[in-house]
């Protein structure tokens, strides 16, 4: 009896991610959502700069691979150019809160009927290890080596909250995918991202607080460990929008 | 073909902008991205109006950046699309134009101009000449480029350059100046035969019956990336080979040839005719493709030419492409205005009585 | 026989309006012809001003330096442009709007009070339209024939009502005698 399968909506490739780096979890809670849903062959994903810019190898959709930031942009474009297509980004920090800050924000804005998968890891992993966005203050990298110091670099950016600001944006959650029970909550709420648009229903964006264990100079395990001493504190995991279901409370 | 002006087959008076609105959609596009600056503005008003009207899309991007990705999002499924914006503008499309082009996507991009650099000012000019031909952005890479010099090239180089991205995968730029946008003459406009091309490529979603196709410039392997610019270059050559486009005027017994594209070839061919008056054996060669440029018709105008003057609204672009293409085997000499002035035709004229009188500088 | 006209006013006169119609009218005599505004933040109350070339040939440059019609609704026009006429030319002056006379005197010059005579027949709007049927009058660039079908090119089919007092406009400038 198999209990445990590839979901069908990844490929054969084997993930190029760094030994307990989470994107191999989020891609596969991505796959799953696709299958789930029966959509595997009208998704097209947009893939990011950054550490996840190979997924267009791992997904079995159609890909984009987009230029820095520019995904949500470029899946409005292939939203509008085709809605009954399911179109989903999957985005880092660098990616959607630096350089795509404005893609990001307008997208939402716009209520643009797509799904954003957002990995926060609170670095940049592809160019090894510099500052982002999302990174705490206090936090050292290799362009923060003495530890972010808000007063000259800035406060992190807080996406779900920040946007849960715009009447556009439809459904924000934050969720871990440092443990079952937030694996599993995440699962939950990718698959209603999917889920909403499929429905039509609007712009839902998936912020997935995770790991980078090489560039946080971590084991895997304690990695995971940082993560919820450091990270969830700054960043508290629930719900920051569903105006999909404060509408249909109504 | 019915439209706001009326039967589109008639005559009517429109807008260079205005044209390349209409015929875009007469092309079969649907899909338009823009951002609001002038003097292009009334392509974005023009698509606003119409688009919702007839099923497509007209969306006021948040940023140009935006709007030229938005483009690489429809034309990754393979649709006609198409942004327009003026220099600044385009400066910031440049990352997009180099992704289109890096994976082979077909858009059509309009770029009427005005004076630089920086924000510079709002008056025509053609000083994006480089920028169109040389370097639009990073990486190798070319983009077919059209300089319309009437209303109804406007139109017409809009349709042309739809097929020619179509056909050879790759983005299109109409280059156009503030007097090609802004002015208005007779068009006529009628639907053209759109062709098909083949889009196996494009994302169109697998339908779970084919394996996914992945729109893409990143090539880690730098021999793969190598072999994509080499085939690439190889389209290339073929355009050069079968797309060139010119007019040739008076040139059948010129002694001097002025080079000139858009506005500035309407105002050199009133100098030409008032040289003419004045027995002066001057012709023109009015490049209407900028890439390719019409080396060949260069370099043999160079046989019976002495002098070529290459005449510009900028510092003297073009004047390189007319010094290569003739392997500067006669003097080749700029009359130009810049910054969003243009030369009137008694400059010209001066400038042709100087060639004439032997100046060569 | 190629005639360049530049109309020159304030922003908001008609100027760029007066100049469409008059490249339609062009157009439907199968002339050729090109209008040109001038663009910019100058539409916005600043001075603005049109070039229309009405043609036998195909219209080169489309821009008019040397103006053979100068159309002056305000003074900074005529201070701008008169110089510019062509030596022969015609100078049309809204002489409501234009306290001073034309100096040179190698052209020929009308005066016409449009903006009092727009006010007087309650057409405020229409100062630009009498201005034009006293070009029409003085200048065979087009002719007075078949005003209507041009008209109906350029007044928005909304503004039916303004067909008539446009057409009655130009009238008054044709039979305008100074």
């Amino acid at each position: 009896m198999t209990v445990f399968d590839k979901p069908k909506s990844l490929t054969d490739a084997p993930l190029h991610y760094c030994p307990g780096c989470t994107h191999g979890i989020i891609h596969r809670l991505v796959a799953e959502a696709i299958d789930e849903l029966g959509i595997e062959g009208r998704t097209i994903g947009i893939a990011p700069v950054g550490c996840s810019v190979m997924a267009y190898n791992y997904f079995t959709v159609d890909m984009v691979q987009a230029a820095h930031g520019r995904a949500p942009a470029v899946a409005t474009g292939v939203k509008r150019a085709d809605p009954s297509k399911i179109v989903f980004t999957y985005q880092g920090d660098g990616d959607l809160a630096s350089i795509g800050t404005c893609e990001t924000v307008h997208a939402a804005a716009r209520g643009e009927n797509i799904t954003i998968i957002f990995v926060n890891n609170a670095i940049y992993g592809m160019t090894g290890g510099q500052m982002a966005p999302t990174s705490l203050p206090g936090q050292i990298t290799q362009t923060s080596p003495y530890g972010r110091d808000v007063a000259t670099q800035g406060y992190p950016v807080k996406v779900c909250e920040m946007l849960s600001q715009l009447d556009g944006a439809g459904y924000l959650e934050r969720v871990a995918v440092n443990n079952v029970k937030n694996i599993k909550n995440a699962k939950k709420a990718i698959l209603k991202a999917f889920k909403n648009q499929v429905e039509g229903k609007g712009f839902s964006l998936i912020e997935v607080v995770s790991t980078c264990p090489t560039n946080w100079g971590l084991t895997p395990e304690k990695a995971l460990e940082w993560l919820n001493d450091n990270m969830l504190p700054y960043y508290p995991l629930g719900v920051y929008k569903d105006k999909f279901a404060e509408e249909a409370a109504k | 073909m019915s439209g706001p002006y009326g039967t589109m087959a008639e005559k009517v008076l429109m807008k260079g902008n205005e044209a390349i609105a209409e015929a875009a959609i007469l092309a079969g596009c649907r899909h338009y991205f823009g951002y609001p600056i002038t003097p292009q503005t009334e392509v974005a008003a023009y698509m606003a109006k119409r688009m919702p009207k007839i099923g497509g899309t007209f969306l006021q991007a948040e940023s140009e950046i935006a709007a030229i990705n938005m483009v690489m999002g429809v034309a990754s499924t393979g649709r006609r699309t198409m942004t327009s914006s003026s220099s600044p503008g385009i400066s910031l499309k440049a990352e997009g134009l180099s992704y289109l082009a890096g994976c082979d996507l077909p858009a059509l991009v309009v770029n009427v101009e005005r004076g630089g650099p920086g924000l510079g000012g709002i008056q025509p000019s053609q000083s994006d000449y480089f920028q169109a031909t040389r370097g639009a952005a990073h990486g190798d890479f070319r983009m077919i480029v059209l300089a319309p010099a009437s209303v109804q090239e406007m139109a017409d180089l809009t349709m042309h350059g739809f097929d020619l991205a179509d056909k050879y995968r790759m983005t299109s730029m109409i280059l156009a100046d503030g007097t090609m946008g802004q002015m208005m003459e007779p068009v006529s406009l009628e639907a053209p035969e759109v062709k098909t091309y083949d889009k196996s490529w494009a994302v169109t979603g697998t339908d779970c019956k084919r394996p996914h196709n992945i729109v893409n410039s990143l090539y880690l392997v730098p021999e793969d990336l190598e072999r994509t610019n080499f085939e690439r270059y190889e389209r290339y050559r073929t355009i050069e080979e079968n797309e060139v486009m010119y007019e040739e005027f008076m040139m059948e017994d010129a002694e001097i040839c002025i080079a000139a594209f858009g506005v500035a070839a309407r105002v050199s061919k009133n100098a030409i005719m008032a040289a003419r008056a004045e027995g002066i054996k001057v012709g023109m060669i009015r490049p209407i493709t900028l890439w390719p440029f019409p080396k060949a018709a260069f370099k043999k105008a160079a046989e019976h030419v002495n002098t070529f003057v290459s005449v510009e609204l900028s510092m003297g672009q073009m004047i390189e492409d007319v010094r290569l293409a003739t392997e500067c085997a006669r003097p080749v000499v700029l009359c130009n205005r810049a910054g969003g002035m243009i030369p009137s035709p008694e400059e010209v004229l001066q400038r042709i009585k100087e060639v004439n009188g032997g100046m060569t500088k | 026989m190629t005639t360049q006209i530049l109309i020159a006013g304030f922003g908001g006169q008609g100027v760029l309006f007066s100049g469409k119609f008059l490249a339609y009218k062009a157009m439907m005599e199968e002339r050729e012809v090109s209008w040109l505004p001038s663009y910019g933040p100058e539409m916005r109350g600043g001075t603005a001003n049109c070039s229309v070339i009405v043609s036998d040939a195909p219209v080169g440059s489309p821009i008019v330096t040397k103006p053979d019609v100068l159309i002056a609704m305000n003074l900074p026009s005529l201070d701008k442009y008169e110089n510019a006429v062509a030596p022969g030319g015609i100078i049309i002056v809204d002489s409501t709007l234009i306290a001073r006379k034309v100096e040179r005197t190698d052209v020929a010059v009308y005066y016409i009070p449009a903006t009092q005579m727009a006010s007087d027949e309650g057409i405020t709007t229409l100062a630009n339209m009498i201005i034009l049927g006293k070009l029409i009058r003085v200048c065979d660039a087009v002719s007075n024939d078949n005003l209507e079908a041009a008209l109906k090119k350029v007044v928005s089919a909304r503004r039916a009502d303004m067909l008539d007092l446009n057409k009655k406009a130009i009238e008054l400038g044709f039979n305008y005698a100074d």
